[in-house]
């Protein structure tokens, strides 16, 4: 990790890698557990739920970075990614919200769901820094 | 907001990265303040003119 990364940084990756990772595990194990030994009862509510935990922890870790990073200029560039990313997410949402009411697309289409879009324009939102950075040193 | 820290980094012979340090702060917020596209909060604007050791108003002046 270079030099110039910040502590905030340097703790959002480590954060954001130990989510990945216990996503990557949950994801498997439990789409393991319903194909093969469904459970049933109360027991399927919180069995279903448990690989969202890592992705709220992801959530976590972002707008942890938001409050950790001390340097302005940074901070802002994340605030702005992040409100890029929730403006790209609504509008997907609300496209495909009205797709499906007005029965365009089916409503029983298993769709990424919101988080996945918002990673998206989350990424979108790099790329939108990343290109006016590059404006402001060259 | 226009100001003159390019030219007074440049008089003490000083590059991005050393300001950056000296002020505890990134060479892409430095960066960004020099070319006029970020503006500085007042207490970053405050912590750059007490390193200068000059007032506000010499560094930094509304465009």
């Amino acid at each position: 990790m270079s030099k110039s990364t910040s502590p905030a940084i340097r703790r959002y990756l480590k954060r954001l890698l130990g989510f990945m990772s216990i996503y990557l595990v949950l994801i498997f194990v439990v789409g393991y557990l319903f194909r093969n030994h469904p459970p049933v009862g109360l027991l399927a509510w919180p069995l279903a739920v448990v690989p969202a935990l890592p992705i709220i922890g992801v959530i976590w870790t972002i707008f942890r970075l938001l409050r950790e990073e001390t340097d302005e200029y940074m901070r802002t560039l994340f605030i702005r990614q992040a409100l890029f990313a929730t403006g790209f997410c609504l509008t997907i949402m609300t496209t495909w919200e009205f797709l499906q009411n007005y029965e365009v697309v089916s409503n029983d289409r298993h769709g990424f769901g919101a988080t996945f879009i918002w990673f998206i324009g989350l990424g979108l939102g790099a790329v939108v820094n990343c290109r006016d950075t590059m404006r402001v040193e060259s | 907001m226009k100001n003159r820290l390019k030219v007074l980094r440049a008089e003490r012979d000083w590059n991005q990265s050393d300001l950056a340090d000296a002020l505890g702060i990134s060479r892409q917020s430095v960066n960004a303040i020099e070319t006029g596209r970020y503006d500085p909060s007042l207490p970053l604007a405050f912590r750059i003119a007490a390193l200068f050791k000059m007032p506000v108003e010499a560094i930094f002046e509304d465009a």
